[in-house]
């Protein structure tokens, strides 16, 4: 797993991480501006490593891809991602925030109410067919079968 | 003076076009979305339905409806007569010379499905070939595998050339005395490209091949004529002609429709039943197994009368200059390269973005209110073809403006800030 990544994961506990996102998004006055820090997020987003862009690691949406790996480091699971559009990529950036670096029973009690509260919620729907969805089902399923 | 005359020739066709009155037909382009005008340029997705179709529809379900072929009553009677009536006026719409060559079906794809399970089946075998293009949409594609898989007949796909153009002389090529079936679409649904149907099934018909077309993307732009075409099956879809969803249309020859079995068993489909057999009922209704899709039906016809009204050449010339001034306008874009560039194309204008992902492109324009299709059409393989895997399609419809061309290409022009 990438170190750097790793260790960038600050472990900020989940709702002091999702108050604080919801204040960033607090401050713009618009949606060019929401779009612009999504886009800014998206592009600093570390990358996958190249070994995990396999299509085992792919979730497949029809308009976007995103690409998810997750790994179990001591009582806690980190999860890698990306897509191959920015926005999503930026939005990916925000979910792991609150999902990645947590423990299963965290991941599976947080609620991505946040992404509701600044206003992206339409993007974590199933319909929108991004992989956003997919990937927090799998973030989800990945933490129950910790637990099972 | 040329130059001026086709000026002038281009301004006639719009100054004579009803824009106005046209919008107003269709009530959901007076949406806002996200606090700005709706510009709906989605249409190859599904188009909008005119206030004609929507008022048709209700008023079926209020006045007159019931189930169809069925009771001695007046309801029943009613229904059944508008639902045969729609019948007649898509039999007219294609150009059919009988009631008993059109087939309701719920879409193209389920057009497609009913010929590939039915005449398919029985007439395809290990040594046939089937014909196919690269341009085709996932539902002229799979159902044709699934059968190749379990009849061994070899599959072959066209490839376009690089502007879009449907290749004649590689289609001359791969057609032989053991194709079978020649299964293209009349448009396609990512490049534009209008397929030369005329010479396609003339060819096809020379060695001995039927052919199938797809004109869900052809009808709400072209005006067609099957006998003249001359080809063996033609289907396509409701909604895309601001029809309702859930309707769609299968032609047939009634000679080859005569000699295929029946697509799916049930009520309706049958002369008489007993325990241990049943006779077919005679066409169409051998292939309308079930209660059928009465009110899309009716609605179906109330949006080919709507077309009538319009004028289907009105249409067709208005939606060429919204295209052509999209292409001219698109290509100024910095960065943007449009993929399809046929001669003869219908209204669509599919392209990519330097550095930008069509997805993130669909939802900077989507805040402005412009709706796009972003991703891969339903047709991965011309993606890969091109060396893609997602596009932006923009889609034109009778009711879109010059206006709204701008604003989009502007919306185009704020991703490209915001992405700089």
């Amino acid at each position: 797993m990438n170190q750097e990544f790793f260790e960038n994961t600050l472990r900020t506990p989940i709702e002091e991480e999702k108050t604080k996102l919801i204040e960033e998004f607090a401050f713009f006055d618009n949606w060019t501006e929401r779009y612009e820090y999504l886009i800014d997020l998206g592009r600093k987003h570390p990358p996958l490593e190249e070994v995990y862009k396999r299509d085992e690691f792919k979730l497949s949406g029809c308009q976007s891809q995103v690409w998810l790996v997750g790994e179990r480091v001591g009582d806690r699971l980190l999860f890698q991602a990306m897509s191959d559009a920015v926005i999503v990529s930026g939005i990916i950036a925000l979910l792991l925030r609150v999902y990645s670096n947590r423990t299963p029973q965290d991941i599976i009690d947080t609620e991505p109410d946040f992404i509701h509260a600044i206003g992206l919620d339409s993007h974590l729907s199933a319909i929108r067919n991004n992989g956003l969805s997919a990937m927090l089902k799998a973030i989800k399923g990945r933490a129950q079968s910790e637990l099972d | 003076m040329d130059h001026n005359f086709a000026k002038e020739k281009v301004a006639d066709t719009v100054s004579s076009y009803k824009i106005t009155r046209i919008r107003e037909d269709f009530p959901i382009l007076s949406t806002m979305v996200h606090g700005r005008d709706l510009v709906y340029l989605d249409n190859a997705s599904s188009a909008q339905k005119p206030r004609q179709v929507i008022d048709r529809i209700t008023e079926a379900y209020t006045m007159s409806y019931s189930n169809v072929h069925r009771g001695l009553h007046f309801m029943s009677e009613k229904a059944t007569e508008d639902y045969e009536s729609a019948r007649d006026s898509v039999r007219a719409f294609l150009g059919a010379s009988s009631n008993a060559e059109i087939i309701f079906t719920r879409n193209a794809t389920e057009a497609i499905n009913l010929v590939a399970s039915s005449w398919g089946r029985t007439n395809l075998r290990v040594g046939d070939e089937v014909l196919i293009t690269y341009m085709e949409h996932h539902s002229n594609i799979v159902p044709w595998q699934m059968l190749r898989d379990e009849k061994g007949f070899v599959l072959k796909a066209l490839k376009p050339k690089k502007d879009g153009t449907f290749d004649v002389d590689s289609f001359k090529t791969l057609l032989t005395d053991r194709t079978k079936l020649v299964s293209v679409c009349h448009v396609s649904n990512v490049l534009g490209t209008v397929v030369p149907v005329f010479e396609v099934t003339k060819l096809a018909h020379d060695v001995g091949a039927l052919v199938l077309l797809d004109g869900s993307q052809a009808v709400p732009h072209i005006s067609v004529d099957v006998q003249n075409i001359g080809c063996d099956f033609y289907c396509f879809t409701g909604h895309k002609l601001y029809g309702p969803s859930g309707i769609g249309v299968l032609y047939g020859k009634e000679n080859v429709l005569e000699a295929m079995p029946p697509y799916q068993g049930g009520g309706n489909m049958i002369s008489s039943v007993s325990i241990e057999m049943s006779k077919w009922a005679d066409l169409p209704s051998k292939f309308e197994s079930g209660t059928p899709a009465i009110v899309q039906a009716i609605g179906l016809a109330a949006a080919i009368d709507y077309m009538n009204d319009i004028g289907l050449d009105s249409i067709a010339k208005y939606e060429q200059e919204l295209l052509n001034y999209a292409t001219r306008m698109l290509d100024l874009v910095e960065g943007l390269t449009i993929i399809g560039r046929a001669y003869d194309k219908g209204p669509i204008a599919t392209f990519v973005l330097d550095c930008v992902h069509p997805h993130d492109i669909a939802m900077i324009i989507d805040q402005q209110g412009v709706a796009v299709r972003a991703g891969n059409h339903c047709a991965q393989p011309l993606m890969d073809l091109y060396k893609v895997s997602a596009t932006t399609r923009a889609s034109f419809a009778m009711y879109n403006t010059f206006e709204e061309i701008d604003m989009f290409v502007d919306a185009l022009k704020v991703v490209r800030r915001m992405f700089a």
